[in-house]
């Protein structure tokens, strides 16, 4: 591929980020245009990918590279075929009309540009984890949308629910992402390779590993948490917390397709084995039917659709566990159809809530004539999640049936759960276009009212879009469905999608037994929520109920490993520090007879061969006299203060001792660090209102006093076992030979610190400031409780 | 410690340790000094001036949060090493420029600034913390 190509997908990765720092900059100019202005990019970005369309439906890969560690291999690499492309197609577009929706929903909103911002940095995140190629790189994006999401579903902060649905889809989506990076790493360990294109080429090498278990559990981990598999299935109605839009993008098209793209991303490599079929058709299934319940024990429109969706994941990986060549084609018609149509009720619920104020379909009745084109956008969509013919859904639902009849009992198990699964989305889908729009019309909390253009754009171009592909089959079989199918399976699948009816056949009587079932679940749809909600009554607990015992449970937990580890008491601290410093001077020297060869036991008794004295100037002499003074004035001193001092001039000795034994820059900065600490503990003092004196009493003298001695001791027996060796000068000869025409300088000290060795010290400086907050923090805290309750906001006197 | 004389000769003393800090600081390359020990000096003269003058004064004085001059500093130090991407050579190798002014030859490189980033980093946090211990500041705060 040419550099052209290059710079194209790497803008495709990084335009998304910048647009999105540049919104809330774009909205306070732009104002109430910022949404026509910013859907431009994902609408370019659209027509960009559409470019590749030719080489992708020939068949054909495009790859794009970029060194990032080459040192260890990881490489930027993003790749295109016919499944990411159908991913970044769905995202980019209904992503256009998301930002474009969310201009509209929330105009007037003070923070609608930081929201802009969010809802382009989640996409730029969704589509670099579709055309990732490194399983790196995926994870990189991956927690990328676990975090942009976060930040989309608490975006109003204010309310409790609102955080606690961001921490809930924040913590269970990481826990998948932890799952991931185990997954990539393990894979990477086994086949020696971060790419999954090269790791497609492998074969059975993966599933043929005695780690096969252990890979697969990784992954489907991360699969099941982020496409809310059951029972990880609860984070995400909760995450309905969020604005309407975020609703729409993320759990339609989005987020929570990042888990079902990466099992049909890994089907060639760990699908087909019997694991992995069991284990995605039973959670599939599972989750297909308890989404599909979950929707009709509600009554709020954003919910029921929450549910749903986790119905349709459900659907999603259990096409994928199937894994014949019509459950793929079906997998992947499907995510397209359930995209637009769940995309487009999503948006169809904000305009309602938006022209009447309420969500509770027993609430609405007979909007229909009030808001007609909104009516028309929720029967465009809903019509294509009954999968009624002429609308893309319908091929969906045709294809997943026909890979299915056969005499095995267990295809009979999964029909009939397909069957069943569908019949109840489908009467969900009748609730949602009828129940709010016909029959007589209710008082509603707003005047009900037709929702701006930008919020009507997107439901009737998604529907009209579900309806498109539902009448040229041809195309939708051939440009979508052989394409995708075909990089899932990695072979050719070809497109038999057709609109004549069949009658002799028995996939349409099934669809017939689907819509019939459907009509029947909607007439019935009150006495079966009343009995689902006496149900879960009776159960009393659910999943969301154990997640907050659990999240409880470990604050609780870490409070009181902090009470006990943590518990305040600076003296106890100080104790046990200084007690592990003893231990640490002395374990060593005594277990590797350090102390014998300072001192060998021959010698023992007789001094003169220890007691020399060194030859040394009397200047010298008098600076460790000095020293020797002020360590006495510590002791003798009979105030706190006259002990500050006195250890100053024991300080000030210590540096005249660095400078007389050349090492002026030691000694430079003991001079200071001594003034400093001078002033500082003396300022510490005043603040603390110690008394003059110590008022201990005498055991934590005595107790302190041998603490002191002991790591005295320690020190200085351990300097003179250093001492006692030869250095391993060859290090220093190095730097001292190096330093000059290396790195320009004369000051080995100073060289190595901000040349040889700058990064770390870049790292301690950092270090330095954090403490620095930490104290000030700490400072005020304490300043907080003492004073008055709330202190003023600071504000700096302007300068005289 | 407030006496007439500490306080009328204590701004000259910072003054002079200011300088002279700065001095320590750029001559750390071939000579003993460097920016941490420059930014002691610095410090030390602010406890000094703060000792003196009390802590509202030396707040007027230096017109910065100290806070945000150690925050420069690992900004600069930081930035200070990104300059060698635009050569394309790791991070944080080192860029030697020598300026001819006249007579003399002044040295500039990376290394320098990655000093005195470290240079605000210690003035600033040490000042700060100085700054905020003392009894005076306690209404500040």
């Amino acid at each position: 591929m040419g550099p052209s190509t290059q710079t194209g997908i790497a803008l495709v990765a990084v335009a998304p980020f910048l647009a999105a720092m540049l919104a809330p900059l774009i909205h306070r100019y732009a104002g109430r245009f910022s949404g026509w202005l910013l859907a431009a990019i994902p609408a370019a970005i659209f027509v960009y990918l559409l470019s590749f369309a030719d080489i992708v439906i020939g068949g054909g890969q495009v790859a794009a590279q970029i060194e990032w560690v080459p040192a260890y291999d990881l490489n930027l690499s993003f790749f295109i075929d016919g499944l990411s492309m159908v991913f970044a197609l769905t995202i980019s577009g209904i992503g256009t009309l998301i930002v474009l929706y969310s201009g509209a929903y929330l105009a007037g909103h003070p923070h609608q540009g930081r929201f802009l911002g969010f809802m382009l940095a989640f996409m730029g995140a969704m589509l670099g984890l579709v055309l990732a190629d490194s399983l790196l790189v995926l994870f990189l994006f991956w927690e990328l949308t676990s975090v942009t999401s976060f930040l989309l579903i608490g975006f109003d902060h204010m309310r409790q629910a609102a955080r606690r649905g961001a921490i809930q889809a924040l913590v269970i989506t990481n826990i998948g992402g932890m799952f991931l990076l185990a997954g990539a790493i393990a894979v990477q360990q086994l086949a020696g390779s971060w790419e999954m294109s090269a790791l497609r080429a492998m074969g059975d090498l993966l599933r043929d590993h005695a780690l096969y278990g252990l890979v697969l559990t990784c992954f489907l981990g991360a699969a099941f948490t982020k496409s809310a598999q059951f029972p990880l299935h609860f984070w995400l109605p909760n995450a309905m917390e969020a604005a309407t839009p975020v609703s729409a993008f993320l759990h339609s098209a989005t987020m929570v397709q990042a888990g079902i793209y990466l099992l049909a991303r890994l089907n060639p490599v760990l699908g087909g084995t019997s694991a992995w079929m069991g284990l995605l058709v039973a959670f599939g299934g599972v989750t297909l039917i308890w989404g599909a319940l979950g929707a009709l024990k509600q009554t709020d429109l954003k919910q029921m659709l929450a549910q749903t969706t986790i119905a349709s994941l459900g659907l999603l990986v259990l096409l994928i566990g199937l894994g014949s060549d019509a459950a793929i084609g079906a997998m992947v018609i499907y995510f397209v159809a359930h995209a637009c149509y769940k995309a487009g009720l999503f948006m169809v619920v904000g305009a309602v809530d938006h022209g009447t104020g309420t969500r509770d379909i027993t609430g609405l009745s007979g909007l229909a004539d009030k808001m007609p084109v909104t009516f028309i956008g929720a029967a465009l969509a809903a019509l294509s999640m009954i999968g009624l013919p002429l609308t893309a859904g319908y091929f969906a639902k045709e294809e997943m049936y026909l890979g299915l009849i056969s005499a095995d009992w267990l295809s009979l198990v999964v029909l009939i759960v397909l069957v069943a699964g569908n019949a109840m989305l489908a009467g969900v889908a009748l609730l949602v276009m009828i129940r709010p729009f016909l029959g007589e019309a209710l008082p509603t909390p707003k005047a009900p009212h037709e929702a701006p253009i930008a919020m009507l754009a997107g439901p009737m171009l998604l529907g009209a879009a579900g309806i498109v592909a539902g009448i040229l089959p041809d195309w939708l079989g051939q440009d979508v469905l052989a394409p995708g199918a075909g990089a899932i399976l990695q072979r050719e699948v070809d497109s038999h999608l057709t609109l004549a009816l069949d009658f002799s056949a028995p996939v349409l009587w099934l669809s017939a037994l689907t819509w019939a079932l459907g009509i029947a679940v909607y007439r019935q749809a009150d006495t079966i929520r009343t009995l689902l909600r006496r149900f879960d009554n009776g159960l009393g607990w659910t999943a969301d109920t154990v997640f907050d015992i659990c999240m409880f449970g470990l604050i609780r937990f870490s409070g009181a490993v902090t009470r006990f580890l943590h518990h305040g008491r600076l003296e106890l601290y100080l104790v046990l520090l200084f007690l592990a410093l003893a231990l640490a001077l002395f374990g060593p020297m005594l277990a590797w007879g350090g102390l014998d060869w300072i001192v060998p036991a021959t010698d023992l008794g007789d001094w003169s061969k220890r007691l020399v004295l060194p030859a040394m100037q009397p200047h010298e002499w008098g600076v460790i006299v000095l020293a020797i003074a002020g360590l006495l004035a510590v002791l003798a001193a009979p105030t706190r203060l006259i002990a500050i001092l006195s250890m100053g001039v024991q300080g000030a000795a210590l540096a005249l001792v660095f400078l007389l034994f050349g090492a002026p820059d030691l000694a430079f900065t003991q001079l200071m660090v001594e003034v400093l600490s001078v002033v500082i503990l003396t300022f510490v003092m005043t603040r603390l209102r110690l008394d003059a004196r110590d008022p201990r009493p005498f055991e934590d003298w005595a107790r302190d006093g041998t603490i002191a001695v002991v790591c005295g001791a320690g020190i200085s027996l351990l300097l003179m076992l250093v001492l006692n060796g030869t250095l391993d000068t060859r290090l220093s000869d190095l730097f001292a030979a190096t330093s000059a025409p290396i790195a320009h300088g004369h000051n080995i000290v100073n060289v190595i610190l901000v040349d040889y060795r700058g990064f770390d010290t870049l790292g301690e400086i950092s270090v330095v400031m954090g403490a620095g907050i930490a104290i000030l923090a700490l400072l005020r805290r304490r300043k907080r409780g003492a004073g008055t309750p709330e202190p003023a906001p600071r504000t700096r006197k302007a300068a005289p | 410690m407030n006496t007439v004389i500490f306080r009328t000769i204590a701004p000259l003393i910072v003054a002079v340790m200011l300088v002279f800090s700065f001095y320590v600081c750029l001559r750390g390359h071939n000579e003993p000094g460097g920016g941490f020990i420059g930014g002691l000096i610095a410090a030390s003269a602010i406890a000094v001036f703060g000792m003196a003058s009390g802590v509202q004064h030396v707040r007027e004085a230096l017109k910065v949060e100290p806070l945000a001059i150690a925050g420069f500093g690992v900004f600069l130090a930081a930035a200070s090493g990104l300059l060698s991407l635009f050569i394309r050579a790791p991070f944080m190798t080192s860029i030697w420029l020598y300026l001819d002014i006249g007579e003399s030859v002044v040295p500039l490189s990376t290394p320098l600034f990655f000093d005195l980033g470290v240079y605000f980093v210690v003035f600033g946090t040490l000042s700060s913390v100085a700054l905020s211990l003392d009894g005076d500041s306690e209404e500040d705060l």
